[in-house]
């Protein structure tokens, strides 16, 4: 398998890659493990692929105030594998532990993986229940999206065409505690479900899933049916009642809508009773 | 022959080993020529469509494009042929329709080939592929053999009726078996699918075609199993160029499992088309053709029935099977579902009637062939899940069960092979001795405590039985050519003593994994006396090599070893006559032992090195004997081998998923003599996870298009090393009594007794809980088996 | 269109130009003629082709040589030092870790990492290293004892 034809470009700057981009039919190359595989298979073509591979200010995970930032370039496994995160954001050790194999942690990296918004994606789910807020930079400047407002469907997000995400913001809320439970496909190590729970010390649950539908979501019934309640096996049990109904859910061969639903429960009810 | 054995019985390490654990391995797509490009092929993505047009003009004109062939191009070529001819019940011949190179009129599957470019690089070879134009007229397919043989199914080919490509049946009158049916106290039936499953070598095919114009000889570098027979396939049957100018070659071959053995198309389009265009071409096979194209195993549709009578003795078995055999007959295809599976159906027990019917059906799909175990997994599924699933209904035990049922032991020599009513006399076998030890392992009667107190606490145990035999190095020449080979099933073994007195054999036996360089190389050491060191074992190229059928079927040692042996004998036999003239004593005086010839009673003796190094410089030499100490033997099996075993599977389930965790796996199997337990065991397990893949990951699944929904490593799930436990393995010897190593064979054990196993240890489970379940279909997925829980 | 890129690859430099969609894998085979490093999958799945990219264990499919600018690269040939084997190469070789041969120079390459960054690792901790490493011939059994046997001599 080899892609077509390209031209190459790697840059020094963040500003260099947004003036690149802006250039037609361009994308971004960080560690290329979403956009590789499909580029392979011919089904993206890119003119131009854009290297951010380089660029050191993307990478690291630093603490700052109350929140952790991740740069967009770091790989899944520097931060399945950060003391800082392991100390202070175990959720995110867990996630990015969960995605794919050592290979791709080794190169695969945050920000590719919520640009390309694959809907089984782990970093999605992880985001969204953990109230982070994603950075980017673009020909206009630099705003933030808040994960909850960054996907919009299948492969799709709020990034515009010539913005790229520059860091994940994590807030370090003081007496949270997060679990996330995967049931991944056993050949793709995608999850098939994954959920995602943050629970904050005033007793707020956040709820995400990823797999299940076009793109990840917050489950508002689910999060309002034990939040602000003791988890335990009856709010747990109601929690997961509540959750991810009237979504529309995915099916494919490996497994059927209903049974896509009836896991999403089930890895809900896992994941409440781990930080339970 | 030699008294002691240094080697043989013992787990020496792999001489192979060093290369490949330094990346030194030469495989096909290692291989660069002077002047070599590359293909690529343009493939339909209809399952059955009509080429309406295709125009090449715009891809011909792609930078480095040398040459592009279509259908039209080969029309007058034959088509790959299919080695076994399976008659109809009426006596009437097969249906066999032309497996064209490339495809000119009608595509009958997804990736059936329909243009083949050549480019000076593998990149521009793929950049013109999506210039070619092709018009098709897609047309309605299927993929399911028991709806095609249906009124009123689309045709795979114009002139085969009903997309049957023969009936078959064997064993008793359908008749008898009725009867015995309609006596039994009861009858278990069992409606279901052995699913279709992708070889998955990793390496991938890869072919590379050369021809020299000086010596009018072609070249081909083949990733094959077996590269004489596909010497002979190629040039007697599809391409008519003589074979004494075709060398092929098969180089480090990284894994088979019967989708190597085949000739492909491919190899032939490579051959022809160097010597068209004039330069070396190479195609290697992307992962996606691999699974759109490599043969692929299994996919019968089935009903069978057991009955029993008041005592849980068998009284009958009945088997329909519709067999798909896919768009083309693939080399082996017709026999795998016969005479590999119908033959297999007595199994371990004395049931008394026995009839299987069997139909071979086209469909729009790959084709099927033997895949690691060949109709033998199919045949033990059956029985295996039978027993199990009969016992749950009876509510008797299920190892109690096969006690009462098993053929009783007999050595093959004292006392005579077993008849079976279906056609095959097993060799020697110890039936009760593998249970009986498989179940001191499991620790049986404690297992069933603990799944009753584990039920306690919310687990859901099970266990699964399969005790099963099957059938290796298929032969004699004579009974399978009267049952429609189309080739000889010897093997060749030729051993070269150097005059040095080191040794140079040539297997017919090509290894890709097996470990021939080792295994083999410890027979010969030790029949001769020499060490190891001494022996280097040449396979793979059909220069170098006399002849070979190749490696399939478990066959390697039992007819390969077999054939080296009896060139061992020549040489000894011949080295005597060397040893008597210059000891001056007579021929019958001399014993060969521990690599000496030595004058019986007496310490006169000269070494092995000595005899050689005089039969090459023959000053004092025996008048009337010939110079040189080399003998090929061709070894013909008087029977097939019957390795048999007993497997058992422990499985726990996730109530709430459906998710089954192999928690134990126990194989103890009975391979005959065993020359190296290091290697044997590793088939074993090689096998076992194969065959635990089918049981609860694998399998093909075809859309209503044709198209395959998972083809590839994202979708088709691959057994990975978290899915297992260590295995726990064990063996028993009943050696077989007509070959000089008594030897069975064990290449395709673990696949063939592993997958009821696993299958059966989950439907215990369920019944454990109460769910009484008959069949989930393979491989059973969390969802499936979550739903039978619901 | 093409781009010059220099490697260091066990431990050699080397200086080429290449076409921006050239793969790693292809580039080591077929520009280096460095042919233990396999190809067994087109989605990033079978672990045949992994080397190390700095010190990490990556799948040198899913790579553009590109993206090796500057890097360094060990791959199989050069795990051995001044013709003394690794402890993996040695234990796969006792212990039967391998059969045909085509995924062990990703199986081993794969398992340096785990053993570098987990040089006591657990037998569940070696089989989740190697999720993404398929071996059809082995069953893993002896692959995770061929780790195991150079985890006690490392």
């Amino acid at each position: 398998m080899i892609p077509s034809s390209f031209s190459y470009q790697k840059v020094n700057s963040v500003a260099e890659a947004i003036k690149a981009l802006s250039s037609g039919e361009a994308k971004i190359l960080a560690g290329g493990h979403s956009l590789i595989p499909t580029m392979k298979l011919r089904l993206n073509s890119p003119s131009k692929l854009v290297d951010i591979g380089a660029l050191a200010e993307l990478r690291g995970i630093k603490e700052s105030g109350a929140e952790i930032i991740i740069g967009a370039a770091t790989t899944h496994q520097e931060i399945a594998t950060n003391k800082i995160i392991q100390s202070k954001l175990p959720l995110f050790a867990q996630g990015g532990n969960s995605i794919g194999d050592v290979q791709v942690r080794n190169k695969g990296t945050i920000g590719g993986s919520l640009a390309h918004a694959d809907p089984a994606a782990d970093w999605a789910a992880i985001v969204l229940a953990s109230d982070a807020t994603i950075e980017v930079q673009g020909g206009k400047g630099t705003r933030k999206i808040k994960a909850t407002g960054f996907f919009n469907g299948m492969f799709s997000t709020a990034l515009q065409d010539d913005e790229i995400i520059t860091a994940v913001h994590v807030p370090l809320a003081v007496g949270s505690k997060g679990s996330y439970a995967k049931f991944p496909q056993p050949a793709s190590r995608f999850a098939i479900v994954g959920c995602a729970v943050m629970k904050m010390a005033d007793g707020k649950v956040n709820i995400a899933f990823t797999g299940i539908s076009n793109c990840a979501f917050r489950d508002q019934a689910a999060e309002k049916a034990i939040s602000g309640k003791k988890i335990d096996a009856s709010t747990i049990e109601s929690a997961s009642k509540a959750a991810v109904e009237g979504v529309n859910i995915l099916s494919d061969h490996y497994a059927s809508e209903k049974y896509r639903k009836h896991l999403a429960k089930v890895y809900l009810k896992r994941a409440l009773l781990a930080v339970s | 022959m030699s008294a002691t054995t240094s080697y043989i019985g013992k787990s020496v390490k792999r001489v192979e080993d060093k290369r490949f654990i330094t990346g030194k391995g030469k495989y096909t797509d290692d291989i660069i020529l002077a002047g070599m490009v590359h293909g690529a092929f343009v493939r339909s993505p209809h399952a059955n469509a009509k080429i309406k047009k295709i125009d090449i003009s715009k891809a011909k004109a792609m930078p480095g494009v040398i040459a592009i062939f279509t259908g039209a191009d080969v029309a007058a070529i034959n088509g790959v042929p299919c080695g076994w001819q399976v008659n109809f019940k009426n006596g009437d011949t097969m249906k066999e329709p032309k497996h064209p190179l490339l495809v000119a009129d009608r595509t009958k599957h997804v990736g059936d080939p329909v243009a083949f470019i050549i480019a000076e690089s593998r990149e521009e070879a793929k950049d013109a592929i999506e210039m070619v134009s092709v018009d098709y007229e897609k047309l309605s397919c299927v993929t399911n053999p028991a709806e095609a043989v249906k009124p009123g199914a689309p045709l795979v080919h114009d002139d085969v009726p009903n997309n049957i490509c023969f009936d078959w049946e064997l064993g008793n009158p359908k008749s008898e078996v009725e009867e015995a049916l309609s006596k039994a106290s009861h009858v278990t039936t069992l409606d279901f699918v052995n699913q279709r499953l992708v070889p998955n070598a990793m390496e991938p095919r890869s072919y590379i075609g050369s021809y020299d114009e000086t010596s009018d000889k072609y070249t081909l570098y083949t990733s094959t199993q077996n590269p004489h027979l596909i010497r002979l396939l190629m040039c007697a049957f599809v391409l008519g160029i003589p074979e004494h100018k075709v060398r092929v070659v098969g180089p480090d071959v990284g894994g088979g499992f019967g989708s190597k053995i085949y000739h492909y198309t491919e190899e032939a389009l490579v051959t022809w088309c160097s010597k068209e265009i004039g330069r070396p071409i190479k195609w290697t096979s992307e992962r996606a053709e691999s699974f759109l194209l490599d043969a692929h195993g299994r996919d019968h549709v089935t009903k069978a029935e057991m009955g029993f009578d008041k005592d849980g003795k068998i009284l009958a078995l009945r088997v329909k099977t519709f067999a798909n055999l896919g768009a083309y007959l693939s080399t082996f295809s017709t026999c795998v579902p016969t005479y590999l599976h119908g033959t297999l159906l007595q199994g371990l027990y004395t049931t008394p009637k026995i009839n299987v019917d069997v139909t071979g059906v086209f469909t729009h799909t790959n084709a099927v062939d033997a895949y690691r175990g060949a109709g033998r997994p199919e045949a033990t599924y059956i029985l295996e899940r039978l027993l199990d699933l009969s016992a749950l209904e009876m509510n008797v035990d299920p190892t109690e069960l096969r006690f009462k049922n098993f053929i009783p032991p007999f050595d093959g020599v004292k006392q005579p092979g077993y008849q079976t009513q279906v056609a095959l006399q097993y060799d020697s076998g110890n039936y009760h001795g593998v249970l009986e030890k498989g179940l001191e392992i499991l620790d049986y009667k404690n297992f069933r405590k603990q799944q009753k107190e584990s039920a306690k606490n919310g687990k859901l145990l099970g266990v699964g039985f399969s005790t099963y035999i099957e059938a290796c190095g298929i032969a004699p020449s004579a009974v399978v050519g009267s049952l429609g080979a189309r080739a000889g099933l010897y093997e060749v073994g030729q051993v070269r003593v150097q005059p040095t007195g080191k040794v140079s054999v040539f297997t017919g036996s090509h290894s890709h994994g097996q470990g021939h360089e080792t295994t083999f190389a410890q027979v010969v050491a030790d029949k001769l006396g020499i060490p190891m060191e001494d022996v280097d074992i040449i396979h793979g190229d059909s220069d170098t090599v006399a002849f070979g059928m190749g490696t399939y079927g478990s066959r390697s040692l039992a007819v390969g070893g077999s054939a080296i042996v009896k060139s061992i004998e020549k040489i000894v036999e011949k080295g005597k006559k060397i040893a008597a003239h210059k000891l001056e004593a007579s021929e019958q005086d001399i014993e060969f032992v521990d690599g000496k010839f030595t004058i019986k009673g007496t310490s006169k003796s000269l070494n092995f090195a000595e005899i050689a190094l005089t039969a090459y410089v023959p000053h004092v030499y025996p008048a009337d004997l010939e110079p040189g100490l080399d003998f090929s033997s061709f070894y013909d099996p008087k029977n097939f081998t019957y390795p048999f075993g007993c497997h058992i599977a422990v499985v726990e389930i996730d109530r709430e998923t459906g998710k089954v965790d192999l928690k134990r796996f126990i194989a103890v199997d009975d391979v005959g003599n065993v020359i190296n337990p290091m290697i044997v065991e590793g088939q074993i397990h090689g096998g076992v996870a194969q065959g635990m893949g089918q049981a609860l990951l694998e399998g093909v699944e075809y859309d209503e298009d044709g198209q395959i929904s998972n083809g590839s490593y994202m979708d088709y799930c691959m057994p990975r090393a978290d899915d297992f436990p260590m295995f726990e393995t064990a063996s028993q010897v009943t050696p077989c009594p007509h070959n000089p190593l008594g030897v069975k064979g064990a290449g395709e054990a673990g696949c063939i007794g592993s997958t009821p196993a696993v299958v059966n240890a989950v439907i215990d489970a369920l019944w454990s809980s109460g769910k009484k379940v008959k069949d989930i279909r393979m491989p059973l997925t969390p969802e499936r088996v979550w739903k039978a829980m619901n | 269109m093409h781009v010059k890129i220099k490697v260091k690859v066990n431990g050699m430099e080397h200086v080429h130009e290449v076409e921006p969609r050239l793969l790693l894998s292809h580039f080591l085979r077929d520009t280096l003629r460095l042919t233990g490093t396999h190809i067994g999958c087109d989605t990033s799945g079978c672990g045949a082709c992994t080397v190390h990219v700095n010190g990490k264990a990556v799948k040198s499919c899913t790579l553009l040589a590109v993206q090796a600018d500057g890097c360094e690269v060990l791959t199989i040939e050069g795990l051995s030092t001044n013709g003394t084997l690794h402890p993996l190469q040695e234990g796969f070789h006792q212990e039967h870790g391998l059969q045909c041969g085509y995924c062990t120079p990703g199986m081993i390459m794969t398992a340096a990492d785990l053993l570098k960054n987990s040089p006591k690792p657990t037998e569940e901790e070696i089989r989740h290293a190697l999720e993404g490493n398929i071996c059809r011939c082995t069953g893993y059994h002896n692959i995770v004892k061929s780790i195991q046997y150079a985890a006690e001599r490392m």
